[in-house]
Order: structure tokens, then C-alpha cells, then sequence
């Protein structure tokens, strides 16, 4: 069966549309992940039992179901939760959009939690003595020493996690949501053009992804804190 | 949970049956995947510490070509877009199989290579942690290259990367999820439709979770069972023990 | 300036402090030394609250420590230490390395932070030094920097962990000259340390610990030269040898 390059280069714009949405997702995705992520991490770390638990739980429950799962979840149930907030008695319809970057977030969050986590351990303990010996409040110490040094030790392993993100994206077909899969399938089934379309975005994946972990090895080895 | 006990709108059984259905095929897709992977992922990894010739380059076209698109893009190659590139006959058969194995064998397929690809990846790095020393001591008793590996070498990999491993299998049940977008009814899909034909979205998706978590519970217990069982003494590593 | 009054402190079933007592005078040099395991590291860290104690109570300069006192923050800005691995933060550059506290805990103004971190660093021998990152620095020069970060804070204590039992020999003096420098200045200095060179000549007092114990106490001369008790002088037989 011949492959029919110009169905592919008249499909583009939408394809291109649906992976602006895909890279929205992603950014998202990242920026809430971690941020909540390392609130995650750093609640782990909390000496109140009640704070580390929650933490621990959530993060053990969203990395043990799948990911589509809990789209499913957020897709079925946040009608309702707005519904039941503003006691209106029913779903209310909330866009798709808003729906996905709520899930990524959260689903997300508890990898980089992990991460950050891992980041954590690898810092010397004397560190945090050297910051109390200082004076420095547990913010302070946080902010400036803590976790700089535990992102940087963990950087290529949170890129790559945003690598796996951006794949994950692609989930949100079980949605009919549009990013560039998407889009792929909304135009194979119209044109009939499966073949072209889906490998089409398989080549867009493979050349992205391909690029960024090219470029996480080539900050691996740069990253070292420079030898005397 | 009342809703497990009650009959299904086709008068065949109730919900219950329905989960165990989906679970049963959540499992063998999950189980068959592995061991396609172990296989494939462990002979992808050695060919690529490989010292030369084509397979260590085959072996890293494998793995990068794997591991940079998506499960889900893959999942629709092998149940779309492989029977129209096949010659038409094979085509039509492949097209002609029996649903669910229609759907079961491309997501068995496709799951197990793409997990190979990440198991190759492991499989590497526990072999190239492991002293040079070692395939030096080897090749002085007179090993040859397949028995170097398979006695000496890989079991002590295994022992490195056991940790990774776990995940990894921990890993494969989640994505069996994927398989419902090619009409396979494990799990996930199973809760969908629950939820299609009694609107108890809770319920449906809830006991699902739970499934789901007390797999992973399963899972990773099995694992560290492993673990401790093949633990040489004082070599624990990473995943030392009191 | 500092009173130790019977202070006692347990990990678990472990005493590790037992009942010690001790004071130093404002300007005074205080040797701690003793065989591993004695428990010097742990007695200096309770005088800065790093550690807590037990039982008893601990007065420095009028803030007093004991087990029902939780807020020690004020404590730290007259108390400095300095540690054995001298814990700069590895992606600081040496001058925010001794900014750092000065801005954040103490509020100066970057300029007036900035000129104190200059002037101190010149004072160590670092001034070629202040915009490399420790890991571009030996270990003796890390240390004086170290010193550096905490003098910047004006304290009227300064604690000294070991400070050069981690340093390859050569570098050990260049630390100890910065040491007598400010015990030259009048700087009210507790110090663990196994140099007993630097003690003799630079410290007025020793504290002999084993066990947990403050087993002596004498002046530098005396003790060195007529140690009273004998695990004393089993202790100084043992590292004079060399």
C-alpha cells in the first residue's frame, strides 16, 4: 500500500494545532508537577505524622493506578464536585482543557515528588547542619540551599520524567480530547488515511523525543560541579 | 460496593463477573508482555555491550526507536497500520481474527516490545556496572561469550538491577490500560462501561482503583520476595535490608 | 561565657554524655580531646543546640539551653561552627558562601555583607579565590573559607569540630594558622581536635573525655606534660608515639 505524502503536508496545519495543545499539556503539566511535587517531597520529610502520611499515600495511590485511569476519574467526576461546590445538584459542564491540566498535575505531581525526593537524599546530611549551625530558618535553608542543590542533582532524571509527560499526553484520546493524536485520528477517520496519519505522528514523536533525551545526555555530563 | 452483586443489563450475570473478566484480561496481558519482554529486553541489552559488528547498533536502533513514541502511538501501529502495510492477504487474516483476540494479541505484541525496549535499557546498565574484571576472569577459565553471559554475568546484572525491575513490572499492569483504545475489555474499559450502563460512575471506577491497588500491593510484594531470595550475602547493594 | 552544668544525654540505651560539667572564660581556647566514641562531637554540638540534651543545663553568654527549650535560632547568630567536612554549599560561589547567613538571617545589605565576606576572606588568604565554587578548591582552602562563613556573623563563640581531620596533611597547617590568628585576637574558642601540637601551644585548657566523660581537666601545660588520670596518659601515650 502506498503512502500518500500529500494527504500528510494538507493535514499539517491541523496536526500542528493539535500538537500546540499537546505542548500546552505539557507545560502545564511540568510546571504544576513540580511544584506540587516537591510540596509533596518536602511534606514527606515533615515531622508531623499526619502531613507525611497524606503525602506518602497520594503519592503511592497515583503512582499505582494507570494514568488513564485517572483521567477518567477527573474527566467523570469534576462535573460533579463543581456541581455539589456550588449546589446547583447537577454536573456542570466543565471544558476539556481544564479537565486534562487538573489531571496531568496531579497525576504527575507524584512522579516528580519521587524525584524530588530522591534529590533530597542526595544531598549531604551535613548540609542541613551547616545551614542550622548558620541560623538559617528552615525556609530560608529550603530555598536557598536545599533545594537548589537537590534539583541539580536530580535535573536529567526530571528531564527525562518531562520526556515521559509529553508522551503521556497522548492519552487524552480516551477523551476525545484534540492534541496531535488526536487530531491524527480525528482526520484518519475522516480522510480514511490511518496509515499516513498515524505514522505521520509516530515521526513527530520519535524526532522530538529523540532530540530531548539527545540533549538531557548531553547535560548529564556537563552538570558535574566542575573537578578541581 | 452493592453494585459488584448485581445482574448485568443482559441478564448474563452481574457486575462481578464483568471485573473478574476485565481483571482476567488486565493479567494475561499484563504476564504474557513480561515474559516477552524479559526475553527480548534481555537480548536487546547484551547484544548492546556487545564490543562490535551490527548488533549493538541494531540494539540501540531498538531501544531509541521504543522508547521515543509514545505506548499509545505504538498500540495503534500494530493494530492499525501493520495489517495495511502487510502483504493483503496477511492483511485481511490479521483483520479477520476474533475480537478479543483481535485486540489482545497486537496489545500482547506491542506491550511486550515496548517494554523490552525499557528492560534492554536496565539490562545494560546492570552489565556495564559489574567490574571489568570479571569478563577478564571469564575468558581466562576459557568461557565462551554465551556461557560468560548466562553463568556469570547476567545473574549477577539481574542482582543490580532488581530494583528497577520491580518498577518496571509494577510498570507494565498500569499499561495495560491502554489496550481498551484498541477494544480490548480489561479493567479500565470494564469500568467505563459499568459506568455506561448504571451511571454509578463512584462505584464503578471505584472498585476498579482498588483492584488496580491491591495489584500493585501483589506486584511488588512478589518482587521483593525475589529480591530477598536471590540477595547475596554482603553484596546487598542498593536494595540492602537489616 | 560558657557553663556546661551536668549534662547528660542518651540514644536510647546508649549514654553517650554522662553528667559533664565544664565553663570557659570570654577569650579562653578550650581543647576537647579524647579517644573516638568519647563523645566530644556530641558534648560541643549541645553548646549550639545542634544536639540536644538530656538532663542539665547549658548557659552560653546568657541564653540558656536545657531539654524544655525549643527556640534556639537567636543562639546561632553569636555561636559559629565549624565542621569536620566543612559543608560549604557546593553551588554557591565562595563569597555567597559567606553572604549567605549575613543576608538572610542577620539582614545586612548586600554591599555592607559583601565588604565583611571580602575583608574576612582576605584575612583567611582567600582573596584570589572568591568567585570559584568550592569543588574548584583543596580541601584546607574549603575550610578557611568555612571559617570565614561563620566569623561573618560576629559571633562571640566560635565551635570547632575536628576541622582538620579530614584534610590531607600538608593543608592541616594552613587551617591551624588561621585557628591561632584568632585565638591571638581574643576569640572565645572551643575546639575538637586531635592536634595536640596546636593544643599545647595555642589552647589554656584541655578537656580529656572518654566514656562520656569529662574524666580531666587542667591547663594545656600540665596536662600534656603530668596528666593526672591514667586513661589520660594511656590516651597521650598512644598519639605521642608518633
Amino acid at each position: 500500500m502506498m503512502v500518500d505524502l500529500s494527504a500528510i503536508a494538507a493535514a499539517m496545519p491541523y496536526l500542528l494545532n493539535g500538537l500546540w495543545f499537546t505542548v500546552q499539556i505539557t507545560v502545564v503539566g511540568v510546571t504544576g508537577g513540580i511544584v506540587f511535587g516537591s510540596l509533596l517531597a518536602v511534606a514527606r520529610l515533615s515531622r508531623n505524622r499526619i502531613v507525611s502520611s497524606l503525602a506518602t499515600a497520594y503519592v503511592n495511590l497515583m503512582r499505582s493506578i494507570p494514568l488513564i485511569l485517572v483521567i477518567f476519574w477527573v474527566f467523570f467526576l469534576v462535573p460533579w464536585a463543581i456541581g455539589w461546590m456550588t449546589h446547583s445538584g447537577r454536573p456542570v459542564a466543565v471544558g476539556a482543557s481544564l479537565t486534562i491540566f487538573v489531571t496531568f498535575v496531579l497525576f504527575e505531581a507524584a512522579y516528580y515528588a519521587e524525584i524530588v525526593r530522591a534529590g533530597f537524599r542526595s544531598i549531604s546530611p551535613g548540609q542541613y547542619a551547616a545551614c542550622e549551625a548558620l541560623g538559617l530558618s528552615k525556609f530560608h535553608a529550603y530555598i536557598y540551599i536545599l533545594f537548589p542543590q537537590a534539583i541539580r542533582n536530580v535535573l536529567p532524571i526530571l528531564l527525562t520524567q518531562t520526556i515521559v509527560l509529553f508522551q503521556d499526553t497522548s492519552l487524552v484520546y480516551v477523551i476525545s480530547a484534540t492534541d496531535l493524536l488526536g487530531a491524527a485520528t480525528k482526520v484518519a477517520q475522516r480522510d480514511g488515511r490511518l496509515v499516513e496519519m498515524y505514522l505521520t505522528v509516530g515521526v513527530i514523536y520519535f524526532v522530538i523525543c529523540y532530540a530531548a533525551s539527545q540533549f538531557v545526555k548531553q547535560l548529564q555530563g556537563r552538570l558535574a560541579y566542575g573537578v578541581r | 460496593m452493592s453494585l459488584l452483586f448485581e445482574p448485568t443489563p443482559d441478564g448474563a450475570g452481574r457486575y462481578l463477573d464483568w471485573i473478574v473478566s476485565g481483571l482476567g484480561w488486565t493479567l494475561g496481558l499484563a504476564l504474557g508482555a513480561w515474559t516477552i519482554a524479559l526475553v527480548v529486553g534481555t537480548l536487546v541489552g547484551v547484544a548492546r555491550t556487545l564490543p562490535k559488528g551490527i548488533l549493538p547498533r541494531l540494539g540501540r536502533v531498538y531501544v531509541e526507536t521504543f522508547r521515543n513514541i509514545p505506548l499509545l502511538v505504538q498500540m495503534f501501529f500494530w493494530y492499525f497500520v501493520l495489517p495495511e502495510l502487510l502483504p493483503v492477504r496477511i492483511g485481511m487474516a490479521i483483520k479477520q481474527m476474533d475480537p478479543p483476540w483481535g485486540s489482545f494479541i497486537p496489545a500482547l505484541i506491542c506491550l511486550g516490545l515496548f517494554t523490552a525496549a525499557r528492560i534492554a535499557e536496565q539490562v545494560r546498565a546492570g552489565l556495564q556496572a559489574l567490574p571489568q574484571g570479571q569478563i577478564q576472569a571469564a575468558s581466562a577459565l576459557g568461557f565462551a561469550r554465551g556461557r560468560m553471559y548466562r553463568l556469570i554475568l547476567l545473574p549477577q546484572a539481574f542482582r543490580i538491577i532488581l530494583p528497577t525491575l520491580t518498577n518496571e513490572f509494577m510498570t507494565i499492569f498500569k499499561n495495560t490500560s491502554v489496550a481498551l483504545t484498541i477494544g480490548l475489555v480489561e479493567l479500565t474499559a470494564t469500568a467505563r462501561e459499568i459506568n455506561e450502563n448504571t451511571f454509578r460512575t463512584f462505584e464503578a471506577f471505584g472498585v476498579v482503583t482498588i483492584v488496580y491497588l491491591v495489584i500493585a500491593l501483589l506486584a511488588w510484594q512478589i518482587m521483593s520476595r525475589i529480591e530477598r531470595a536471590v540477595q547475596l550475602p554482603a553484596l546487598a547493594g542498593g536494595s540492602a535490608r537489616p | 561565657m560558657i557553663e556546661i552544668s551536668h549534662v547528660s544525654k542518651s540514644y536510647g540505651a546508649f549514654q553517650v554524655l554522662k553528667d559533664c560539667c565544664a565553663s570557659v572564660a570570654r577569650g579562653e581556647v578550650v581543647v576537647i580531646c579524647g579517644p573516638s566514641g568519647s563523645g566530644k562531637s556530641t558534648l560541643i554540638k549541645t553548646v549550639n543546640g545542634l544536639e540536644t540534651i538530656d538532663s542539665g543545663e547549658i548557659n552560653v553568654g546568657g541564653f540558656r539551653l536545657a531539654p524544655d527549650v525549643a527556640n534556639v535560632a537567636a543562639l546561632r547568630r553569636s555561636v559559629g561552627m565549624v565542621f569536620q567536612s566543612f559543608e560549604l554549599f557546593p553551588h554557591l560561589t565562595v563569597l555567597s558562601n559567606v553572604t549567605i547567613a549575613q543576608t538572610k538571617v542577620l539582614k545586612r545589605s548586600r554591599a555592607a555583607a559583601e565588604e565583611k565576606a571580602r575583608s574576612l576572606l582576605a584575612r583567611v588568604g582567600l582573596s584570589a579565590h572568591i568567585a570559584k565554587y568550592p569543588a574548584q578548591l583543596s580541601g584546607g582552602q574549603q575550610q578557611r573559607v568555612a571559617i570565614a562563613r561563620a566569623l561573618a556573623l560576629d559571633p562571640e563563640v566560635m565551635l570547632f569540630d575536628e576541622p582538620t581531620s579530614a584534610l590531607d596533611p600538608e593543608m592541616v597547617n594552613e587551617v591551624l594558622d588561621v585557628m591561632t590568628g584568632l585565638a591571638r585576637q581574643g576569640m572565645t574558642m572551643v575546639c575538637v581536635t586531635h592536634e595536640m601540637g596546636f593544643a599545647r601551644s595555642v589552647a589554656n585548657r584541655v578537656l580529656f573525655m572518654d566514656g562520656g566523660e569529662i574524666v580531666e581537666t587542667a591547663d594545656a601545660i600540665t596536662f600534656f606534660d603530668a596528666p593526672r588520670s591514667e586513661r589520660a596518659k594511656t590516651f597521650l601515650a598512644k598519639i605521642l608515639k608518633h
